[in-house]
């Protein structure tokens, strides 16, 4: 029997604003435990928790981005639950009457487009740091990050593959960093995913028990724990056994998922409407004026690069990926247009650089003036395209101009007719044996005698030249 | 009778409360007394009404987004029982 994999999406993004969601404190990463808390976020009693506009309109930016309807009326609620991760014994989150519902996400797969539902983007407050010891029965208890907006986007069961998980979470983040409300740093947990994962026999409607899989904190380990426990359920089913609703934990290191076995009760988070809180109104007007503020998204873009810059949708797809990727190559392309090239340089010597899409092109020493200089001088045949790309890593390491590179190497492309005359003859002569073979019909000695020609020029001569002065110099013989 | 015993056990669970059995048996009643009036809610037909999301019609303030001093670590931990360095000590969690 056929299995398909039914899979929805939780993810937490934390929101950039400079202080908490319901207090004043520093959202800042990193200080000493404990140094960013106050009485709200401490969950003393008799405080109330005031909300961050900021956090809202963030909030409102990204579900406008994400087709969502919002919500003029909705409010918070507390998810009750014994964890102390956050001291108040609930987390101020949205049940009822969520800020936004009803949204949708376009992605593509090598099987091709399609659209993911969301159910609900809302608000909620993050979670403290637990650090459990090692030899002792204690864990330690950080609450700087207790109360740090986030947003929840809860995706609808309408992925298919972990390939389309994958997807959906790499422009789920696009979208999130191009509007500025994230930064989509999955290693430090600044956006989080947790899956909801069953499986069915193809062509059946209903759905099959889930569990919910946890920790995986790279692209690569959702796709993996994915796949890890898509094929553990199909087995079992297979084996005629029953799969347990559980909570599972992706193990980075061994590539499986295994029951996480809590403390904690079942759960039950009875939640109800915070009365500390009154209901929040998001008016049209503001929702008007945020969505008048939204930039170019991603999916945009990538349409706007094929189509005013004649690339490929592959290459316009890489460069949109991040709005500051997408941003170098703008304007590289402003200072030398000839777009295709320039992606080209991008994709492959920078990007193999910067190791892939995860590291920022913010790191890159080659600012786009530079790149756009030293591919002019390719070309205009300054330097071959071989140069080209050890003055590049140069430049990369150095952060030197590539003028400045070239001349102290003395690395200018020879492209005088008289000198590249007179070293072909020169190779011809040494070589006899071979002119004499070429000229029974062996052209393929041609590459040797280009070969050659580099080799005296350490790579500097300009090979179209070469090409046209050996296949003359030839002629005459 | 529309709560079991059971019920008000597994809430007393939830809610971290100790009940004796005296204590069972007045909170089943009382709880029973609390739904049977929400029973005379549900009679009330809402079908045309917009779900309501506060009963006044005031809704929250917002602050700007500004940083203002945190308490100090000491300060903060300072109602803590158990405290090691910055940290506020608890029993293990997990297992």
């Amino acid at each position: 029997m056929d299995y398909e994999a039914v899979i929805g999406l939780e993810i937490h993004a934390q929101l950039l604003t400079d202080s908490k969601a319901f207090c004043s404190c520093t959202t800042r990463f990193g200080a000493e435990p404990n140094s960013n808390t106050c009485p709200i976020c401490l969950g003393m009693p008799g405080v109330l928790p005031v909300l961050n506009r900021k956090a809202l309109e963030f909030t409102v930016k990204m579900a406008l981005a994400c087709n969502c309807r919002i919500n003029e009326f909705n409010r918070f609620a507390r998810k009750n639950y014994y964890y102390p991760d956050l001291p108040k014994n609930y987390q101020i989150s949205q049940y009822e009457l969520p800020i936004s519902e009803n949204g949708f996400v376009e992605i593509e797969t090598s099987q091709g487009k399609r659209r993911i539902g969301l159910t609900r983007i809302h608000m909620e407050e993050d979670a403290g740091k637990l650090i459990h010891d090692e030899t002792k029965p204690v864990s330690y208890v950080d609450l700087n990050r207790t109360g740090v907006p986030l947003i929840e986007i809860v995706s609808e069961p309408d992925i298919r593959s972990p390939e389309e998980a994958g997807a959906f979470l790499r422009e789920l983040r696009a979208v999130l960093v191009y509007l500025g409300i994230c930064d989509g740093n999955m290693e430090e947990g600044s956006f989080r995913c947790d899956a909801n994962v069953s499986v069915r026999p193809k062509g059946e409607q209903a759905l099959g028990i889930k569990t919910e899989l946890k920790n995986m904190n790279s692209f690569r380990f959702v796709e993996r724990g994915l796949q890890f426990e898509i094929d553990r359920q199909i087995e079992l089913l297979k084996a005629g056994e029953r799969i347990v609703q559980e909570t599972r934990l992706f193990d980075s290191a061994t590539g499986t998922t295994a029951s996480m076995r809590s403390k904690e009760y079942a759960h039950d988070y009875r939640y109800f409407p915070d009365p500390d809180l009154l209901p929040i109104r998001v008016e049209p007007a503001l929702v008007e004026r945020l969505r008048s503020e939204l930039p170019e998204l991603p999916t945009e873009k990538k349409l706007r690069f094929v189509n005013e810059f004649g690339i490929p949708a592959y290459d316009a797809g890489v460069l949109t990926a991040s709005r500051e990727l997408a941003l170098y190559f703008e304007e590289t392309v402003k200072l030398f247009p000839k777009p295709k090239m320039v992606s080209n340089w991008i994709m492959t010597e920078l990007m193999r650089r910067l190791k892939g899409e995860e590291h920022g092109i913010d790191s890159c020493p080659i600012s786009a003036e530079q790149l756009a200089a030293l591919l002019r001088l390719v070309d205009e045949g300054s330097i071959s395209g071989k140069i080209a790309k050890t003055v590049f890593d140069e430049m990369f390491d150095t952060g030197k101009d590539s003028s400045a590179i070239i001349e102290e190497k003395g690395l200018v492309q020879i492209s005088d007719q008289g000198e590249l005359v007179e070293i072909a003859r020169k190779v011809l002569e040494d070589n006899p044996s071979e002119v004499e073979k070429y000229l029974e019909g062996k052209t393929k000695l041609m590459g040797f005698f280009v070969g050659q020609v580099m080799k005296v020029t350490q790579g500097k001569a300009n090979p179209a030249m070469v090409n046209q002065i050996l296949m003359e110099e030839l002629k005459k013989r | 009778m529309k709560i079991t015993t059971e019920q008000v056990e597994y809430v007393a669970l939830l809610g971290r409360l100790a009940l004796t059995s005296e204590e069972k048996k007045k909170y089943s009643a009382q709880l029973d007394d609390i739904l049977k009036y929400m029973d005379m809610l549900a009679e009330v037909p809402t079908d045309d009404v917009e779900p309501m999301a506060g009963p006044v019609k005031l809704f929250t303030p917002l602050r700007e987004d500004k940083v203002e001093p945190s308490l100090s670590v000491e300060d903060a931990l300072r109602n803590a029982p158990a405290v090691a360095g910055s940290s506020f000590r608890v029993p293990k969690v997990i297992e």
